[in-house]
């Protein structure tokens, strides 16, 4: 369970997150919309003690992050920043696990597991600097997962996944889901969160737009796709014109 | 994919973070980057090697009264700790540094997120891996130093008033200036900028003084950490306008104190 309660968060003169509040509940995936530059992945650093809220709270389980005895076993996070990961590319994929596992007295053999989960264990022992994009994708789940943790939340998971990987992702997702826990998931594609998610929480320039389900959106309109861009309209941070490029006459 | 390691509980009841797994957590990320390894050769090879060479042209029959005098083959063995200190400042800054360049920060801070306790298992490890080789390699300059130096130098042995003591001083001296490149590191974030605070205070601000009148570069002098450890910690012969290795010592901790405490403080209050 996450709650949000009026979060707000400024950078400067913008407002990256304003007065957003929201409930994320366990036993279904919970897709977190928006246009880029909405302030999902500024909400989700909150709800991790990252960046702390200029108001407001955002609580896991009743607790603020900071407030958290065993952090890993409670909330599994992947959060990616445009293109610098949470790991340190000289250390072997098995490494990084290793000592995250340490710190929160995780037994070893954990490491194994989530290597196992996510189709790792080939490329254990390479140093994760020179993982590709899907790889370094699936080392960050294994991350989250390392805890075995209630809650999970997962910054654009999709990023950088083959098909392969998408279909993958989307089953672990579900299938942790079914096991009772809270997850909560990140995209901008409306398209890519429908293939998982039940419940959705979409937000626009830091707003809560709606909370809602995938079912009751897209009966707002004649496609999920259409009823999303109703809702976000407005919110965006550009837009491309109206008016369709011609070419040069010849 | 196996469902059963989804199953909730699998690994239940034994979490729970501390001071003690947060160093766990630090003490296997050190030793899993080739960083470190390359700093400890740099370090040893600094200090042993400068030893050798500084000692081995030690020409006692050529120099005048005045340098036979002031000649101290204690200190003169630690000719390597320029290179030393900057070995371990730049390890010391490398252990926050590369958690911000790299984003695993997040990571970190996820697993243990009282960030003062954070650091203070950085600064424990990172603590005990320096002291630890610094102690060593100081006693493996001192015993290489002597072995090199021709008679009819006069010689020192550990038995002597105070060489015991230089030689456990130095030894210390590097972890010291590591602990301070943390906290710079912890407040600075980049590597780069780091660094080059560490180099700043190390060698640029004794160069500032050179001009300056000597008045000064006595009075100011004292306080700098490559002087401090020249002058007070590893010299045996006493000499003017130098701390006591005592107060020096004192002063280096001093130094590495307020460094870690600014660092907290700024991890603690800034966002990851």
């Amino acid at each position: 369970m996450i709650e949000a309660r009026g979060l707000v968060k400024r950078y400067g003169p913008t407002t990256a997150v304003d007065h957003l509040s929201f409930d994320v509940r366990p036993g279904t995936v919970t897709g977190f919309l928006g246009p880029n530059g909405a302030g999902k992945s500024t909400t989700m650093r909150m709800m991790l003690g990252l960046d702390r809220p200029d108001a407001g709270t955002v609580r896991i389980n009743g607790k603020d992050y900071r407030d958290l005895r065993s952090p890993l076993h409670e909330v599994g996070a992947l959060l990616e920043v445009s293109g610098s990961k949470a790991f340190h590319p000289g250390r072997t994929a098995r490494a990084h696990l290793t000592a995250l596992a340490a710190s929160n007295n995780i037994p070893r053999r954990r490491v194994g597991d989530v290597l196992g989960i996510t189709g790792l264990e080939q490329a254990a022992d390479r140093r994760a600097g020179k993982f590709s994009l899907g790889m370094a994708q699936r080392l960050g789940i294994a991350a989250a997962l390392l805890g075995d943790p209630a809650v999970l939340v997962l910054d654009e998971p999709v990023n950088g996944l083959d098909p392969e990987g998408i279909r993958w992702i989307r089953n672990l997702l579900k299938n942790l889901a079914a096991h009772g826990r809270t997850v909560l998931v990140s995209s901008h594609l409306i398209s890519e969160v429908a293939q998982t998610a039940d419940q959705l929480i979409v937000i626009g320039q830091g707003r809560l737009l709606a909370q809602t389900t995938v079912a009751e959106l897209s009966a707002r309109s004649n496609s999920l796709e259409e009823a999303f861009f109703q809702l976000t309209e407005g919110s965006t941070e550009y837009s491309a014109s109206n008016i369709a490029y011609q070419g040069s006459p010849s | 994919m196996t469902t059963a390691t989804l199953t909730r509980g699998a690994t239940r009841a034994e979490g729970g973070y501390g001071f003690r797994s947060a160093a766990t957590m630090e003490w296997l990320k050190l030793r899993s980057v080739r960083s470190t390894a390359w700093v400890l050769l740099v370090f040893a090879a600094g200090l042993i090697g400068l030893a050798i060479l500084v000692m081995a042209h030690a020409h006692w029959a050529t120099m005048s009264p005045a340098d036979r005098a002031s000649f101290d083959p204690t200190e003169e063995s630690f000719a390597g700790l320029t290179i030393g200190q900057l070995a371990f400042g730049v390890l010391g800054a490398l252990v926050i540094t590369t958690e911000f360049s790299s984003g695993m920060i997040r990571a970190t801070l996820a697993a243990v997120p009282r960030r003062p306790l954070l650091l203070a298992a950085k600064a424990a490890v990172l603590a005990a891996v320096t002291l630890v080789a610094g102690e060593v390699l100081a006693f493996g300059a001192f015993a290489a130093g002597e072995l090199v130096l021709r008679s009819p130098a006069p010689h020192a042995t550990l038995g002597q008033p105070g060489v015991l003591r230089a030689v456990l001083m130095a030894g210390a001296y590097p972890a010291l200036i590591a602990l301070i490149a943390l906290g710079l590191g912890a407040v600075i974030r980049h590597t780069a900028g780091a660094i080059s605070a560490v180099v700043g205070i190390l060698f640029v601000l004794p160069l500032i003084l050179l001009p300056l009148g000597t008045s000064i570069q006595n009075s100011v002098g004292q306080f700098m950490p490559m002087l401090i450890a020249e002058n007070s910690l590893t010299a045996v012969k006493p000499q003017s306008h130098t701390l006591s290795p005592g107060a020096g010592f004192g002063m280096l901790c001093l130094y590495a104190a307020i460094a870690l405490a600014i660092g907290t403080w700024a991890l603690a209050r800034r966002d990851a």
